[in-house]
């Protein structure tokens, strides 16, 4: 009954979002602001993770392809696909939740517990729009080019990893990137990464916005958000791919 | 002139709110007193629309936020302003940004006119000078300040303030009350204050409304209270022994028996209050 309720509520919260910006310079600004956070903020824990995670991708998959009737170019078809495919929108998106998620829920639980969101609403300012929004639109934004950025640099991970490893050489590498090659593989990605954006920020905002109590409620609610977010990244993870792939 | 009409509010089956009616008057200081729970919160909120109402009216000089459209509702809340109990400033803005961001968001002033309209409420509330600061470098005291000056920087016909006085040091409190109440005077504007705090009750209660479990049970002002017979409402106000003999003392004053210092010294002289007030009716 409760998840029912909690579904209706979110519901309401995404249509309450769709009024007319009381100014549009500020809501501007503020989805700047937001783009910027999500965006920059999470820049550096994107290019670690993608870098190491194409390097293990590239050193694992070379340890497994024992046979010596593969040619060695398989092994970055394999990181190049992986990376594409799962690595760069799924797990990067898992670490965003966490990143994004409990910076977003954590911000908008602070405001409603300091009584910041109802001074905005005195104001007669629609803090769905103002608050919300914003959010939701700059991770619809950042996000995918923050997938983007770790296949570029997953890949280039384990191009590094393997020629430094002496697994297989860069021209090799690169001539294994260049077969069989598939863009629907990108667009895929870029499919998932616009679906997780959505749901990491749009979760992660009903619990920040619908926190009640205090400290303690605030940080409850952003240890939910991530969980949801990551449950439902999961799950969406494998409709995608069963009815896209 | 705000006018609440046997209004009532329930959550689930407890009934906060118990067919409550009052008349908050233009250009004075409305007090809604009461004990913790007694509604007064929730009256407030009620009163700017961020709970809805479950019967009754509520009026602003003719326009019923209760039958109001979504779209006047947000132009009646431009002419609200608000100071809040933990003051809800933005952390992130500083004490300038917090005060000109209504001013961003409902003018399209230049920004010379935003600024000299900010400096202008900053200097009215004594915080001239703390513009570049974060609401976590500056007192309790301050924010509160702030926030009165972020509430006026528009210049609303209505302000509500919840416990303006909370977690203040009664010299504080004092000039809070202060500026609240000459802002209320200048502006001609109408506030609504809640408050259990009784320097405040004494001071600057123009027009007091007293809650008790959600009803009603007094209304009048700082002059009437003293004389006040209702057991309820002596009990919540002169809760302690030194309230008691303060009351006694404010009602020699106001029957004109102590007018001076002569007279206070007087007293002293006799043993102090008590002395004087265990012989009152023979005094009059």
């Amino acid at each position: 009954m409760k998840l029912f309720s909690s579904i209706g509520a979110y519901l309401l919260m995404m249509k309450g979002m769709f009024t007319k910006p009381e100014n549009f310079k500020m809501y501007w600004k503020e989805l700047m602001h937001q783009s910027v956070e999500i965006g920059i903020g999470s820049l550096g824990i994107v290019a670690v993770i993608s870098v190491f995670m194409g390097a293990v991708s590239a050193v694992q998959t070379a340890y497994q392809l024992t046979s010596p009737i593969l040619p060695k170019e398989t092994i970055s078809q394999i990181v190049r696909d992986t990376v594409i495919l799962e690595f760069a929108p799924t797990l990067v998106c898992i670490v965003l939740a966490g990143v994004v998620g409990s910076k977003i829920a954590g911000e908008l639980g602070n405001m409603r517990v300091s009584e910041q969101i109802d001074a905005l609403e005195i104001m007669g300012i629609n803090t769905k729009s103002y608050l919300v929004a914003p959010k939701i639109l700059g991770a619809l934004i950042t996000i995918p080019l923050l997938v983007i950025l770790a296949m570029v640099l997953g890949i280039w991970g384990g191009r590094v990893a393997g020629s430094l490893g002496g697994i297989l050489s860069a021209d090799t590498y690169d001539r294994g990137l260049l077969m069989n090659f598939v863009p629907k593989n990108v667009w895929f990605a870029l499919i998932k990464a616009y679906s997780f954006a959505f749901i990491i920020s749009s979760v992660s905002s009903f619990y920040g916005y619908n926190v009640k109590g205090g400290a303690l409620e605030i940080g409850r609610a952003s240890t939910i958000a991530v969980i949801t977010s990551c449950i439902l990244i999961l799950f969406a993870d494998y409709l995608l791919a069963f009815f896209i792939l | 002139m705000i006018e609440i009409k046997n209004v009532s509010k329930s959550f689930g089956d407890k009934e906060i709110l118990k067919d409550i009616s009052a008349i908050m008057e233009t250009g004075k200081t409305n007090l809604i007193i009461g004990t913790s729970g007694s509604g007064k919160t929730v009256l407030q909120k009620c009163m700017v629309g961020l709970f809805e109402v479950d019967s009754g009216e509520i009026i602003f000089d003719g326009k019923n936020l209760t039958t109001m459209s979504e779209e006047d509702r947000k132009e009646l809340r431009q002419q609200i302003g608000m100071l809040f109990q933990g003051s809800a400033l933005f952390d992130s803005m500083t004490v300038e940004q917090n005060v000109k961001f209504p001013l961003d968001m409902f003018t399209k002033w230049n920004l010379q006119k935003k600024m000299d309209r900010v400096n202008d409420v900053l200097e009215r509330v004594e915080l001239k000078g703390t513009n570049t600061k974060f609401p976590s470098e500056i007192s309790g005291g301050m924010k509160k300040r702030v926030g009165i000056a972020r509430a006026i920087v528009l210049k609303p016909k209505y302000l509500f303030c919840d416990e303006p006085n909370s977690g203040l040091d009664p010299q504080t409190s004092m000039v809070i009350d202060k500026l609240i109440h000459e802002i209320t005077i200048e502006n001609n504007i109408t506030t609504v204050i809640n408050t259990h705090d009784m320097n405040s009750v004494m001071e600057i209660g123009e027009n007091i409304l007293y809650l008790y479990h959600g009803k009603n049970e007094w209304e009048g002002n700082n002059k009437e209270i003293i004389f006040n017979k209702n057991q309820k409402l002596n009990e919540f106000i002169f809760a302690s022994e030194f309230l008691k003999d303060a009351k006694d003392m404010r009602m020699l004053e106001e029957k004109g028996i102590i007018d001076n210092d002569r007279n206070m010294d007087e007293i002293m002289r006799d043993g102090g209050a008590n002395l004087v007030m265990g012989d009152e009716d023979n005094k009059e």
